[in-house]
């Protein structure tokens, strides 16, 4: 019965809860890519352009091709949510720098036609589309990766070379120790003295291989925040160094090296392609390391990371439903 | 001894600053009252009264003869204008009794309660669980033959953001609520009783301890939503599972709300009658407060009292924000189970969100859930309209506390769409 209701205030009702907490998908999102960005900064730093060029195509490939999908499917456009961004910038960082051009381009619209649009957009994916388009680049155009070693991108290798290496295409430090284990069953030179490098500035291998430091700060900077939880990568990194060990590797230098730490900490925590469940998550992670350690040490080729996350992501769902919480209070009572 | 907490929740920014310190007050008698015929959880009260009939303050003016009711009371002095209909906070139409309160009020006195036993008491004073879900207190306090209920647990957690009735409450009047949880365990039989607070108010902790004594636990409990919600309570003290489809009895408890204990304790030693309650006004008005508001109060003159609006309204809340209904009209009443006012600006409240949001599958929402559910699998298919798929899921055990909706990074209505999915299973004979 006072004046202060009439007309001239409109009240909004809705059903409750009536506040909502503040972090949304893009707060998430754009502090993944802020995680990753000392890794990619300090990848492009120590490469140069060929390492800024490839970011570049594979992002915009990405958004170009999202933005495209959702114009064509006549949907809103979902570019705002930042997931697009996060595919382009992960699928760069699985890329060697001096990857070609068009090559970068097809990646990043592999990664999210059929990484994720053709499922019907974010959340609906069953694999990490960053993945995906890596997974596509590697087995189409395999003989090109080889030949990228050529370019002069691999002539700083301080690691002595042993006959088989020659054979040999892409020679990271790891394609040098997997070979010098199948000639010989040991290493021509010390996996320990590789911390260094590997730590901090390693040029052989994909753009995010470059710090494996920076990619840990980025991962710690993920889990304080909140937004990833702590089993996929401990399971993941737990596993890869308790199966090095059992194989007679160096852990320190398997975690290290190749795609390990990029894949533990930003590939295979990707929310919509792991487990939600709790107990799933940790086995989703060990999994995860299980399978890249064994692809490592008994695989075709020792870059194992993409197809370890990927045939996990396809087991996924069925994790969790292995891991379905029991709803509260269903507990046996006295009478059944 | 270690701080209990149930499994999952949020903590959202408590809000509660703005009033925490300030004493209750009374809110001087307003010029019309609007009282509702049913305040609580059961069989609506029928009209004592009709126009032109003089009443009584702690007169009965409404009553029913149902198991699950509870009776009203004239909180004034006064003359009854009309019977008629009106809205509640929640938005449903009920009978109710319009009073002109006379000019001059002794709030001091009151129709006294008549003499009976502890149950025949508080049914007759007409108190319910003002905690918000305003369940008739004398049934609850009657448990089925053969259930032993050993534990008498008082919830002072107030975990909804913005509110500190119940805290103002502990701290002024810590003796009305130990005396009320004596009273509660003498007549069930009880052995221990413990009271729950949350650690974000060690003021009342401290007064609740000092008029404690002996066999009485205050402890206090992890600062996190919904803690005061009575199957997490329960947990948090017994670490036992209320069992799907039973009351807190089969798990050998009782809980209610510190301001209930404190309205029986009134009733059954000064004979008083349910016609008031605190209310914390808060927000954007212009003086918040925790303010002593008699029933039948409209939203408006409360609001007005708490000198209006200060700045852009954009919703007005009946209780907490996290439970509490959103008011389509100011001239409801205040009644039993309305805990606060809550005013926020447009910018302070969820957004509407248009279209179907993706869900990115980041789990906040199932960890969250305190009944361990997996809110975002039901709403998906409750957002197909696809009931038997989402009824696997147990919708109906969802409590309705909101923490999905309100921890979903991509705002899905997550609850609205339990809500909806509760209700086909429970259409379909599912029991809650």
């Amino acid at each position: 019965m006072t004046e202060m209701n009439e007309g001239t205030t409109r009240l909004s009702v809705a059903s409750s809860p009536h506040i909502v907490a503040p972090t949304t998908c893009t707060n998430i999102m754009l502090w993944v890519v802020a995680a990753l960005a000392p890794a990619a900064i300090w990848s492009m730093i120590s490469i140069g352009w060929p390492a800024v060029l490839v970011f570049t195509l594979c992002i915009g490939s990405a958004l170009a091709t999202e933005a495209a999908w959702n114009a064509i499917a006549k949907k809103p456009q979902t570019l705002s949510d930042g997931s697009a961004l996060v595919t382009g910038v992960l699928l760069a960082m699985c890329m060697p720098p001096m990857l070609p051009w068009w090559m970068s381009l097809f990646a990043g619209f592999i990664a999210i036609a059929l990484g994720k649009m053709i499922f019907g957009g974010l959340g609906w994916n069953l694999f990490n589309p960053a993945l995906v388009g890596r997974a596509f680049v590697l087995m189409s155009w395999a003989g090109v990766l080889s030949k990228l070693s050529d370019k002069g991108w691999f002539h700083t290798l301080d690691v002595p070379a042993t006959g088989s290496l020659d054979a040999i295409s892409g020679a990271t430090r790891l394609a040098v120790a997997a070979a010098d284990r199948a000639a010989s069953g040991g290493y021509g030179f010390s996996l320990a003295a590789q911390y260094q490098p590997l730590l901090w500035r390693n040029l052989e291998g994909s753009l995010g291989e470059v710090s494996a430091a920076l990619l840990i700060l980025g991962g710690l900077v993920l889990l304080a925040k909140g937004i990833i939880d702590w089993r996929i990568p401990a399971g993941y990194i737990g596993a890869m160094a308790a199966l090095s060990w059992i194989f007679g590797s160096d852990p320190i230098f398997n975690v290290l090296a190749g795609g390990v730490l990029l894949g533990a900490f930003f590939m295979a925590t990707d929310y919509v392609s792991s487990p939600m469940t709790k107990n799933g998550k940790l086995v989703f992670g060990i999994g995860c390391g299980v399978f890249n350690a064994v692809g490592r040490f008994f695989g075709p080729s020792p870059e194992s990371t993409t197809f370890a996350i990927l045939f996990m992501n396809g087991l996924a769902p069925l994790i969790d439903k292995m891991f379905t919480p029991r709803t509260f209070g269903w507990v046996k009572s006295d009478e059944e | 001894m270690s701080k209990a907490a149930f499994r999952g929740g949020v903590h959202p920014p408590e809000h509660k600053e703005a009033t925490a310190a300030l004493p209750i007050e009374w809110m001087p008698v307003p010029a019309r009252l609007v009282v509702p015929m049913s305040q609580h959880l059961g069989a609506p009260c029928a009209p004592l009264v009709a126009a032109g009939d003089r009443v009584r303050r702690g007169q009965v003016i409404g009553s029913v003869d149902a198991m699950v009711s509870a009776p009203i009371h004239s909180p004034v002095d006064g003359e009854v204008t009309s019977v008629g209909t009106c809205l509640t906070a929640g938005g449903m139409r009920v009978p109710c009794v319009n009073i002109t309160p006379d000019a001059e009020q002794d709030l001091a006195s009151f129709e006294p309660v008549p003499d009976g036993d502890v149950r025949a008491t508080v049914r007759g004073a007409g108190i319910v669980g003002l905690g918000g879900a305003t369940f008739p207190s004398a049934v609850k306090l009657s448990p089925p033959k053969g259930v032993d209920v050993g534990t008498v647990i008082l919830n002072g957690c107030e975990c909804e953001p913005y509110l500190t009735c119940d805290h103002r409450l502990m701290v002024e009047s810590a003796d009305r609520v130990i005396a009320g949880a004596k009273i509660m365990a003498e007549t069930i039989g009880a052995k221990r009783v413990v009271i729950g607070v949350e650690e974000n108010k060690p003021d009342a902790i401290a007064a609740l301890r000092a008029a404690a004594g002996e066999g009485i636990e205050v402890r206090s409990l992890v600062t996190r939503y919904p803690q005061g919600a009575e199957k997490q309570l329960i947990w948090a003290f017994l670490k036992t599972e209320v069992p799907h489809g039973k009351l807190p009895a089969a798990a050998g408890a009782l809980v209610h709300n510190v301001a209930t204990a404190a309205a029986i304790a009134d009733a059954v030693e000064l004979r008083k009658p349910l016609t008031e309650r605190v209310v914390t006004v808060t927000g954007r008005v212009a003086r918040p407060g925790n303010y002593r508001v008699l029933l039948g109060t409209l939203v408006s003159d409360l609001i007005e009292h708490a000198g209006g609006f200060s700045g852009d309204v954009g919703r007005v809340v009946a209780g907490g924000p996290m439970t509490g209904p959103a008011l389509a009209d100011l001239d409801v009443p205040i009644a039993k189970g309305t805990s606060g006012i809550v005013v926020f600006g447009p910018d302070e409240i969820a957004p509407l969100v248009e279209g179907d949001q993706p869900c990115i599958r980041c789990g906040r929402c199932s960890e969250g859930c305190p009944m361990f559910l997996q809110p975002y699998l039901i709403a998906t298919h409750a957002n197909r309209r696809d009931w038997t798929s989402a009824g696997l899921f147990h919708p109906v055990d969802c409590i309705e506390c909101g923490v999905c909706s309100y921890s979903c990074p991509t705002r899905r209505p997550l609850l609205q769409l339990i809500r909806l999915a509760k209700a086909a299973a429970m259409a379909k004979g599912a029991k809650l």
